[in-house]
């Protein structure tokens, strides 16, 4: 009996949980009209692809798109490269004042993103790099929790292997590249996807300093969309499927790494 | 210098140089910055910003949107968190149990909206509370139950809002209390069923206690996430909805900063909302020392 009602509450979570979604899904393959319909309609009369090729053709969102994937993409391997280096070099170098540093990176840790926006808008100005693309990507490449990350796993590295490759000769450099890095594959994969994904799904700062409708991100520019289009709810919900089922994609194939990473930045941290 | 200690400073610098230039000192200058009367003629030219000093500050405890703003925010944070707890924490607590079979994909359908775009999933929720033809109002609609223009009613709007909050926030909570669940010692169980504890006096004397610091971490989290609300509203209730009922700090920033240009009074704002994070960081933590 017991078994039963818990099943029955993890399986009414679970449809709570995935209407929203599969609603979504649904309505942005029915005809034009049909999911406002009386009496309501949860399943399309017949499959269609209209609104999809609109949004390509007409709407232009394959620019966003393209744009969206551009900037996660460069962002995760910056974020691999530039985030790894310091987080070996604060888990396994010794230098003077390491942890002084690494405890004040910590402690700025909490401070909200958008704390720093309007001053860093203003320094991108003075840079003129308002309306670029290093000017979107410059928060996501080098981040304190990244490199907090990486760090967390790396302690885990035997020491004994860094210095035998030290005793062999090896330069600090091919010790970082050749032996450490592959190590950290686990880690690694982790940072990229939540690079990646905080990336593509970041709102405010890409509306903040693109003013390009040519150079918006997705949710920029779907937001924008929204405001014209409202009405068409079934284009809407094609552009929404668009902007979340990349990343949604993502999280099914790797979510053994994204889970794992998660919790190694809750519970060791 | 030895050469271990220079491979470090060559390593560091790229991310600490990057990391204080495009974080650490906009902070400290957005605090400068709320000092002054920086607007769209110091854009223009520098030479046009005065140092106001608490100026700013005090004309936002002047502003009766100010305090809708800080009302709401803390209206969505303090009644959208512990609910996106609560939720989480039975979702973890039945996904724990023995008798749960099929846990992984549970596990996997609840932290899906986690990971999703945020405005993707508020367009979404902009159809779903539409008053006429929304999958909620059709809902309500079976069971003879006259659903309100949820967006629409200052009253409503932010209830909707935090039911999108809570569905969208409370798979990430369950998988870190899963995570401390493992941890507990089930020997703690057995000796309280051996003392006669039922369910629930296990649950308040067992799990609660020994799930301390995942509480901490779980509610600075939340709390973090639930303040800095901007992409939900600005999306699903433009111009902070009716009667400015889900106006919120970070969209009052946005709004003062980037629309209007008054970049001094808007870092004052910026940091009424650190000294939230801050609170409520100290707050969680205070709760757990004195327990």
């Amino acid at each position: 009996m017991r078994r039963l009602l818990i099943h029955v509450a993890l399986i009414i979570g679970a449809i709570a949980t995935i209407i929203p979604l599969a609603w979504m899904i649904s309505a942005s393959m029915m005809p034009q009209g049909e999911a406002t319909s009386f009496p309501p309609r949860l399943v399309p009369s017949h499959i269609t692809f209209e609104h999809y090729r609109s949004l390509f053709t007409s709407l232009n969102l394959g620019r966003a798109f393209l744009n969206s994937l551009f900037v996660a993409v460069v962002a995760t391997l910056f974020s691999l490269l530039i985030n790894s280096m310091s987080g070996y070099a604060f888990a396994k170098l010794h230098f003077r004042g390491r942890d002084r540093i690494f405890t004040m990176l910590v402690a700025a840790l909490g401070i909200p993103a958008q704390v720093a926006m309007l001053p860093l808008f203003l320094l991108l100005k003075s840079m003129g790099l308002v309306n670029t693309y290093v000017g979107v990507l410059v928060p996501y490449i080098a981040t304190i929790y990244g490199v907090f990350l990486v760090r967390q796993y790396m302690l885990s590295i035997p020491d004994d292997l860094l210095a035998a490759a030290r005793i062999d000769g090896a330069s600090e450099w091919r010790i970082y590249w050749s032996i450490v890095l592959p190590v950290a594959r686990p880690v690694l994969a982790t940072l990229a996807i939540f690079t990646f994904m905080s990336a593509w799904n970041d709102f405010m700062w890409p509306l903040i300093i693109l003013s390009d409708a040519d150079k918006y991100t997705m949710p920029v520019a779907v937001a924008n969309l929204s405001g014209e289009h409202f009405p068409d709810l079934e284009l809407m919900m094609a552009s929404a499927v668009l902007t979340i089922i990349p990343v949604l994609a993502l999280f099914f194939v790797l979510q053994k790494q994204y889970i794992a990473g998660m919790m190694a930045g809750s519970v060791k941290g | 210098m030895k050469p271990e200690a220079r491979a470090a400073l060559l390593l560091l610098t790229p991310a600490m140089t990057l990391i204080t230039l495009f974080f650490i000192l906009p902070v400290a200058g957005g605090f400068l910055l709320s000092l002054t009367d920086f607007d769209l003629y110091s854009i223009g030219d520098v030479g046009n910003t005065r140092i106001v000093g608490m100026k700013n500050y005090a004309g936002l405890m002047q502003n009766p949107l100010f305090w809708r703003a800080l009302t709401n925010t803390l209206y969505f944070s303090l009644v959208g968190g512990p609910l996106t707890i609560a939720v989480a924490l039975g979702a973890a607590l039945l996904l724990n149990t023995k008798l749960a079979r099929f846990k992984a994909f549970f596990r996997t359908i609840y932290f899906a909206p986690v990971v999703t775009t945020i405005v993707g999933v508020a367009i979404v929720w902009k159809y779903v509370y539409h008053p006429r033809v929304g999958l909620l109002n059709r809902l309500l609609d079976a069971i003879g139950i006259a659903g309100p223009d949820w967006l629409g009613d200052p009253r409503w709007a932010m209830p909707a809002l935090i039911l999108l909050a809570i569905w969208r926030g409370f798979g990430y909570a369950m998988v870190i209390f899963l995570a401390g669940l493992q941890n507990v010692p089930e020997e703690l169980y057995e000796a309280a069923r051996i003392d006669g504890a039922g369910p629930w006096k296990q649950f308040w004397h067992v799990t609660v206690p020994q799930l301390g610091p995942t509480f901490v971490f779980v509610g600075i989290i939340t709390a973090i996430g639930f303040l800095q609300v901007f992409a939900e509203p600005y999306v699903m209730t433009p111009d902070g909805g009716p009667l400015n009922a889900t106006l919120t700090i970070v969209m009052l920033m946005y709004r003062e900063g980037f629309r209007w240009w008054n970049m001094g009074y808007a870092a004052a704002v910026a940091f009424v909302l650190f000294a939230l994070v801050l609170l409520a960081t100290i707050g969680n933590a205070l709760v757990r020392r004195t327990r």
